[in-house]
């Protein structure tokens, strides 16, 4: 539904495009904040500026700093150095007046779960001291705006995620804001609601607003008016996406025409190359960015297409290169032996908690050296299959088979032979990397000069040097991921259960994850990760893909893509394929029902 | 076979880690157990001390006054109140001024003197039951020692009865030997339930148990490398007490310090079972905190440290014979004060021995038994 720009009569007046272009709204200067025990700076000499009626992406990995430079926006603490002005308020002095024109939603909005959607409204409402007629007025059009009107008696915590969102979102707008921070809105939110949020946001832009859109998605980024990208509280870039594509305009390249098998070593061998500077497997495609000036290397099988530039390309541009081919890891791995059973095997598995029924009738296979991807939203029930499967749950019926075993009731010998990575980080926080690497490693039998071996090689492969004898709590995310997948596959294991393995960590090191579990399943392990980025689903052999519990559908990245081809849509992305199969599915069950 | 060796190995290892690694978890193990100590052994004392007592004496003759002169020399009572009315008395009691109040009426002496005998009334604070028991048998012994004595100088029968106290074990009733011993196994069992209530519930909360489940750890040397830590931890904190009781509290130690050992060992190993079972049903630590006060009040206060097990009805008497620390109040006292032989000690063990096995399995059980 078109949401009026007359809904903001107030907004309509201040804040607009004048005769010299747009007025900033947010002006940011030289901002730094270090925290008190931390060990980088959160933020560093940040300069920007956001503009009324449009769309601001704040783009970055988990600990890049977009948290911390939304809370200095609203004046909820104060930098270091530097200055933040917001509709011309300073935000260290003036937060009162800051709070009076935004509207911010912070990751976890503050809804009050227990409360139904109308009573969260009317708290906020009494909060922003809207009262009276205008009350009601504000309800209904938020309420018809956000599509909640049928869910006002209905518990917040009840709702899902999306619509959680959204009446966070209605929520943070029932002050008539000028500026609307927003902190990763589309985190556990299904893609379908993503869309439809981000519409939503969009239509605030036609009434004038200003809007900060904070995400670790690289693709939502490329939708926005402008970007501001920050790594490690570091700005790479400000300005126009488009802009930042330029950079590697003519260099992304992909090879056709690879035979299956053989994709992962195809890339292995390519980012070996001097002229590659970036590479990941793109369903049977393998996709490259190349050094600027240098031309396509040879390609044994198949040819090299020209393909559009995205946005993660530039930002590995941006940050220098991508980690390289090798994995060491891999490479000190035996060959794990040969067999034609299926090594994961999931019949009918189901789990219901009461009446919700989180995992219905799952059925896969994954065969050896095979990557098997669960992916979905958050809540679709994949750590949930993924628990059964590992024996962390009992399965309400249904069974689950680790190389032929119930991992719940196998034997010490047989579970020797699994690695798991549990989708939040799950090492000891009080002990540092080396106590920890022991702790794993003798966990799993290892013992003597062997352990002492295997834990030098993953010092020296995941570059923990530096970080030894600190508190494995304290490291920076991306080596807190490093540690837990050293952890997990120091034994060597057959079978590699990885849940949410690179969950808000930057694109280079997700580049090297990938790189050691590509090595490792050319070794014959067995790999079952899940995922919510749609991209990095394209590296596995096949995927389920999660929805509402369900398995909606299985196959090969492309055959997923296969399926949602229409003549509207010749090329969709895994994404679109998700989405279409998804409205096939809630087809079904409505002509069903 | 090794590969076992390595993984108990490396469980135990982590369990002191971060048991000792963090400084503050270090100070945590050592310093509130001993402050409890000094405290509790000077202030949780049931002695009657410093009491005042309001006088009403209406008696003009030389035996009330004599009789007050001899209330006012114990040194029990520091603080004599006297009133000339039986309305001042009121205000005096009903504000817990006093604690119990002497009525010594006119016609006190003549009674003494004819002979035929005299009464005197004493009101107490029934509120403070205990404490006035307590005055009330300190001011009869010195009203009977009076009347004995009068009864002995105008030539006057002895009476035909009269009782020589004597106490055992303890000849001058000395309080502190009473609760120091106590509070060997009272703190040993806080430090250890805290401990172990705290540990799986502590990587249920973090993750940190998912991994462990996952690992080739089978359940039982997950239940070995979970308890013989907190074992060690606790034992050497019961170990650390006792050295404190003989050493700065001077008190007699008269029995076998293996036996002594022995009792401690079972006690800390059937407290390691109970916290581990209340951490293995709690899923965070606040949960697994909450069920340890639940657990630990009632133990404390129903074990016989602070009022007698006997004056408890007889259900519940039975009842808390699943109380460890009930059992291992009576060798403890026992071996400190009065030698306890080792026959009656193992009395007391082996209940304990069951309370132990019954927690651990239950435990054990409750790690395997998966989430949901």
């Amino acid at each position: 539904m078109p949401f009026a720009p007359e809904s903001f009569p107030q907004d309509t007046a201040q804040g607009l495009v004048t005769a010299a272009g747009p007025a900033p709204l947010v002006v940011v200067q030289g901002l730094c904040k270090q925290f008190p025990g931390g060990a980088a700076p959160a933020l560093q000499g940040i300069d920007a500026t956001v503009f009324a009626g449009r769309m601001t992406g704040l783009v970055g990995p988990d600990g890049a700093g977009k948290t911390t430079l939304l809370r200095l926006m609203v004046g909820l603490m104060h930098g270091n150095a530097g200055s933040v002005t917001v509709a011309g308020h300073n935000a260290a002095t003036q937060a009162e007046a800051i709070h009076e024109v935004t509207g911010y939603m912070p990751q976890k909005f503050g809804l009050y779960e227990d409360l139904t959607v109308l009573e969260n409204l009317t708290l906020y409402a009494d909060l922003r001291h809207v009262v009276g007629k205008a009350r009601q007025e504000r309800f209904q059009q938020l309420l018809h705006f956000t599509d909640l009107e049928r869910f006002q008696k209905r518990l917040a915590g009840k709702l899902s995620g999306g619509m959680k969102q959204k009446l966070g979102l209605a929520c943070a707008l029932l002050g008539n804001p000028r500026l609307l921070l927003l902190d990763e809105p589309s985190v556990g939110v299904d893609p379908i609601s993503r869309r439809e949020l981000w519409g939503m946001v969009r239509e605030l832009l036609d009434g004038g607003m200003g809007v900060v859109w904070s995400t670790a998605y690289l693709d939502e980024a490329e939708k926005c008016d402008t970007v501001i990208l920050l790594n490690q509280g570091v700005k790479l870039y400000d300005g126009p996406p488009k802009s930042l594509l330029q950079s590697v305009a003519g260099r992304v390249f992909q090879a056709r025409g690879v035979q299956e098998h053989d994709r992962r070593r195809v890339l292995t061998h390519l980012l070996q190359q001097e002229s590659v500077m970036d590479g990941v497997i793109q369903g049977r495609y393998v996709r490259v960015t190349l050094r600027e000036g240098a031309t396509t290397p040879p390609l044994e099988h198949g040819e090299w297409v020209a393909a559009a530039p995205c946005f993660e390309d530039a930002f590995i541009n941006a940050l220098g290169g991508g980690p390289g081919g090798r994995s060491r890891l891999a490479e000190s791995m035996e060959v794990k032996p040969v067999t034609d059973q299926a090594v994961i095997k999931a019949q009918d598995l189901t789990k219901c908690f009461g009446n919700f029924v989180a995992v219905k009738d799952n059925t896969f296979r994954i065969a050896r050296g095979e990557i098997f991807g669960l992916l979905g939203p958050n809540g679709a029930g994949k750590s949930t299959t993924f628990k059964m499967m590992c024996g962390l749950l009992q399965p309400t019926h249904g069974k689950a088979f680790v190389m032929g075993l119930d991992l719940k009731t196998a034997t010490s010998a047989a579970r020797s032979r699994i690695g798991y990575m549990a989708q939040k980080f799950s090492l000891y926080g009080q002990l540092n990397v080396l106590q920890n690497l022991k702790f794993f490693s003798g966990l799993y039998g290892l013992g003597g000069r062997l352990q002492k071996e295997r834990i030098d090689l993953m010092v020296s492969i995941f570059d923990l040097h530096a970080y030894l004898g600190m508190n494995a709590g304290v490291l920076p995310l991306g080596f807190k991921q490093r540690l837990a997948l050293a952890c997990s596959v120091m034994h060597h294991p057959d079978v590699l259960f990885l849940d949410e393995p690179t969950s808000g960590v930057d694109p280079i090191t997700r580049r090297e994850f990938w790189t050691h579990i590509n090595g490792m399943v050319e070794k014959g392990v067995t790999v079952m990760v899940t995922t919510h980025f749609m991209d990095e689903a394209e590296y596995c052999d096949r995927i389920g893909f999660i929805y509402r519990g369900e398995n909606i559908a299985t196959g090969s990245p492309d055959d997923l893509k296969a399926m949602a081809r229409t003549a509207a849509m010749p090329e969709p992305t895994l994404e679109d394929a998700f989405i279409t199969l998804v409205e096939r599915s809630d087809a079904a069950r409505e002509g069903a029902a | 076979m090794i590969a076992f060796f390595r993984r108990i190995r490396a469980l135990i290892g982590k369990e002191l880690l971060t048991l000792f690694r963090d400084p503050k978890v270090r100070i945590i193990l050592i310093a509130p157990p001993m402050m409890q100590l000094f405290i509790f052994s000077f202030a949780a004392t049931l002695e009657v001390k410093n009491v005042s007592v309001a006088v009403l004496n209406q008696d003009n003759g030389k035996h009330g006054l004599a009789l007050v002169h001899r209330v006012a020399a114990s040194p029990t009572f520091t603080r004599m109140v006297f009133v000339q009315s039986q309305a001042e008395l009121v205000p005096l009691l009903d504000e817990q001024r006093i604690i119990a109040a002497l009525h010594i009426a006119p016609d006190f002496s003549r009674g003494v003197e004819s002979g035929q005998g005299a009464s005197v009334q004493l009101i107490m604070d029934g509120r403070r039951s205990n404490a006035a028991q307590i005055v009330s048998g300190y001011i009869t012994s010195i009203i009977t020692a009076y009347s004995m004595e009068i009864s002995k100088t105008s030539g006057g029968t002895p009476p035909p009865a009269l009782t020589i106290e004597r106490n055992w074990f303890n000849e001058n009733l000395i309080y502190l030997w009473f609760t120091v011993p106590s509070l060997v196994a009272v703190l040993a069992m806080l430090i250890t339930i805290m401990v172990t209530a705290l540990s799986v519930a502590r990587e249920k909360e973090l993750g940190t148990f998912e991994q462990l489940l996952v690992s080739p750890l089978v359940p039982w040397e997950l239940l070995l490398g979970k308890t013989l830590p907190a074992i060690l931890v606790g034992f050497c904190e019961g170990l650390m007490i006792v050295a404190i009781s003989v050493t700065i509290f001077r008190i007699p130690f008269t029995g076998s310090f293996l036996l002594l050992a022995a009792t401690l060992l079972v006690f800390v190993i059937s407290l390691v079972g109970i916290g581990l079972f209340l951490s293995s049903i709690s899923s965070t630590q606040q949960q697994a905190i909450l069920g340890a006060f639940v657990f630990l009040v009632p133990a404390v206060t129903l074990s016989g440290f602070a009022s007698p097990v006997e004056n408890m009805p007889h259900w519940l008497q039975v009842a808390g014979l699943v109380n460890p620390l009930r059992h291992a109040l009576i060798p403890i006292k026992g071996l400190f004060l009065k030698n306890m032989p080792a026959i009656d000690v193992w009395a007391n063990i082996w209940p304990m021995l069951i309370i132990a096995v019954v927690g651990l399995v239950l435990s054990g059980w409750f790690f395997t038994r998966r989430l949901e």
